[in-house]
């Protein structure tokens, strides 16, 4: 499988009031051709500053201070800001989590979705229009030739969002990155923009990186998961190595405090104690230490490197080190391995 | 679960309109009819705008209702004066705790002072050693450090602050809690806290709560029974597993179908329902019990036809 991008042991700083917040603390992934990674993680963790620095759109005080973005192999924090500018909307392209921060409530949707060809492509204003209308007829929006000259309020919350992703998808990216698209949304809308996302991935070949902090919807989008946890990722596999077998405990904590349908009434919801650290001074040791029910001492003193599960999938808790002692992870995640024997992979 | 099933607040025939006879005319709340039992948890769902807040702020008596009557113990407070002593009187049994633990604290004081309003409203302690007992005893309640009770709510994280709400909410001992989706802005990790705390003080103190939210896989976890709000009006009212299980308005089958579930196999094998929102209504449907406790919206023939 081609990796159309490669992020490398990338570090995120913040300059504030309080001192530096070291947001981004060594995070490494790819991205393989056509397919979707999730990032999953609570807020906080860094979700969206990770994906942020991939097209450099960090606020003022955030500085990459280490690391290589690579596209096709070359180092986009290498580029110039022409460069980035060209690829920014056109190549690589972004959907946030409020259509209404994303759109210009001043102007026409159409001239909204026509917008990234006239900037990054030689074509006509006519042909634009044209091919936005084409696009918004592939995201659903019902008749758009009639409502080319709509204003965004003049739309419901689920077909804005709609409107965001043609916006994204027009120039046909290489690489879609959408951050918690569909957290502000309805159940109901949110399960017919999932179903868009993948139909279109289908249909432009797109890559995706889908940002969420909500488990089902990962289930539901992800080739593979990444999980992250104060500026780091702890773990990352294939969708079905993350759901059914998880090795971190930070991920035993977030499978584990969702109720599925079946938590029986009466039995209490797994809760992680406490709250994330603070990241101006993060913890030497691993930082999930002090909310974890299964830390050793060593976890206090050293942050734990990637242990390798199976082929593509890693985590990094020394409860993978051959040295620690074994642990019997809480009741709901034992299920989730069953299952696991069941499609045929092997538990360590 | 209610034993005795003895009813704490009776809604009937609910309607708050908004802008009446203006062309933005909102009817928020249209027709509503339901019990609510003492010590149950009362689950009210449906998507944005159907109109949940709006009930839950209505029988607070934040608004005076358009139509219909609310009963409280027996009582009917949907009348009574926004200022009179009836209705501090009822404030004290009856609180509300929000959505949002940012905006629903004033930043300007402190936590003390937060929760210790409603003991100073109704005078509930005789000096300020008394209060501060009090504030500590209900921060130690919802688990956070009563030494921490002169600070300001920025000093807090979100699931903390919705502790402080719901700290505030308890000063007063009420019967009756309406929880309008107090764990939408938070952290799954952090949801599981708030709603573990909300179960051992409900267990405790006998409470009775309205629980309002969209996200329906925590509802059928926390609620005994289930009402369904689309557009103003309860489509469908069961127990918790009832609703799951034997959903019969095509509106909770569609909203059913769209929960996302932890696990790939299952989501790998999800169709989505989708429902027709263009003609939702037709004029000879009411809400009516069909089965033993389960109750649909649809008209007389569709109601005969599951005897
Ligand atoms: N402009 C900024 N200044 C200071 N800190 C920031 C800034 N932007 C983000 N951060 C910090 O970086 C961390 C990661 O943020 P973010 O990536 O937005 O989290 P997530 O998307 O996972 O919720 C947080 O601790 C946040 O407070
Ligand atoms: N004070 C108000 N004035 C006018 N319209 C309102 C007011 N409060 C709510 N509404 C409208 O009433 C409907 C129901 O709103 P709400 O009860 O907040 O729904 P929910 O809580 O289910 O999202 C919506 O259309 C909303 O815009
Ligand atoms: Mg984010
Ligand atoms: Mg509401």
């Amino acid at each position: 499988m081609e990796k159309i991008l490669e992020v490398k042991d990338l570090h995120v700083d913040f300059d504030t009031y309080n001192g530096v917040v070291h947001a981004i603390r060594g995070v490494s992934f790819h991205l393989n051709a056509g397919e979707t990674l999730a990032i999953v993680g609570e807020s906080g963790s860094g979700k969206s500053i990770t994906v942020r620095s991939i097209l450099q759109l960090l606020a003022k005080n955030g500085t990459i201070s280490k690391g290589e973005i690579l596209y096709h192999g070359d180092d986009l924090l290498q580029k110039s800001t022409k460069e980035m500018d060209d690829i920014r909307g056109n190549k690589i392209s972004m959907i946030f989590q409020d259509p209404m921060t994303s759109l210009d409530p001043t102007m026409t949707i159409g001239k909204q979705v026509a917008e990234p060809l006239l900037i990054h492509n030689n074509v006509s204003k006519k042909d634009a229009l044209k091919r936005a209308e084409e696009v918004l007829r592939l995201v659903g929006i019902p008749n758009p030739s009639a409502r080319m000259n709509d204003y965004p309020h003049q739309f419901s919350g689920g077909q804005r969002q709609r409107i965001v992703i043609a916006i994204a998808i027009v120039d046909y990216p290489e690489i879609l990155i959408a951050d918690e698209p569909t957290t502000a949304l309805d159940v109901t809308v949110q399960a017919q923009i999932i179903d868009l996302l993948k139909e279109l991935q289908q249909k432009i070949g797109t890559s995706i990186i889908f940002i969420t902090h909500d488990l089902g919807v990962v289930a539901g989008i992800a080739d593979r998961v990444a999980v992250m946890y104060a500026g780091r990722f702890v773990e990352y596999g294939s969708v079905n190595d993350i759901f059914y077998n998880p090795q971190h405990p930070y991920t035993w904590g977030l499978l584990d405090s969702m109720p599925t349908l079946d938590t029986n009434e009466g039995s209490r919801l797994h809760s992680i104690p406490g709250t994330p650290p603070n990241l101006l001074n993060p913890p030497e040791g691993d930082a999930f230490a002090p909310r974890n029910a299964y830390a050793m001492e060593i976890d206090e003193e050293e942050q734990p490197p990637f242990f390798k599960v199976s082929k593509n999938h890693y985590a990094a808790t020394w409860l993978l080190h051959p040295n620690a002692p074994k642990v019997t992870p809480p009741e709901g995640i034992m299920k989730r391995f069953a299952k696991y024997e069941r499609l045929g992979g092997n538990v360590k | 679960m209610a034993d005795e099933r003895k009813v704490i607040v009776s809604v009937k025939n609910l309607k708050q309109y908004f802008n009446i006879g203006k062309p933005n005319e909102v009817k928020a709340v249209d027709d509503v009819s339901f019990d609510i039992y003492k010590g149950e948890t009362f689950g009210l769902v449906g998507e944005s705008g159907s109109g949940k807040s709006t009930t839950g702020r209505s029988i607070i008596r934040l608004y005076n209702p358009t139509d219909g009557h609310i009963y409280f113990n027996g009582q009917d407070i949907s009348k009574i004066k926004s200022h009179g002593p009836k209705m501090k009187e009822f404030r004290r049994e009856m609180q509300m705790i929000f959505q949002d633990p940012y905006a629903s604290l004033n930043p300007r004081m402190k936590v003390k002072d937060i929760i210790a309003e409603g003991l100073d409203v109704h005078g509930l302690v005789k000096n300020d050693d008394e209060r501060d007992k009090r504030v500590r005893e209900l921060l130690d309640m919802v688990n956070l450090n009563p030494e921490h009770m002169t600070r300001y709510p920025y000093e807090f994280s979100g699931g903390q602050r919705q502790r402080i709400g719901i700290a505030r909410a308890l000063a007063v001992d009420p019967q009756f809690i309406i929880a309008d989706e107090p764990i939408s802005a938070l952290d799954v990790s952090i949801q599981a806290q708030v709603v573990n705390l909300m179960q051992d003080i409900q267990k405790k103190q006998g409470l009775t709560y309205l629980f309002i939210a969209h996200d329906l896989s925590m509802v059928k976890y926390i609620s005994d029974r289930i009402a369904v709000m689309y557009r103003g009006k309860i489509v469908e009212l069961a127990s918790a597993d009832e609703i799951y299980k034997n959903p019969l308005h095509p509106y909770t089958q569609s909203l059913l179908s769209a929960i996302p579930v932890p696990d790939p196999e299952i989501e790998v094998k999800r169709t989505r329902i989708d429902f027709d929102h263009k003609r939702p209504f037709e004029d000879d449907q009411r809400l009516q019990e069909v089965m033993p406790g389960h109750f649909l919206y649809c008209n007389d023939e569709k109601a005969a036809s599951f005897k």
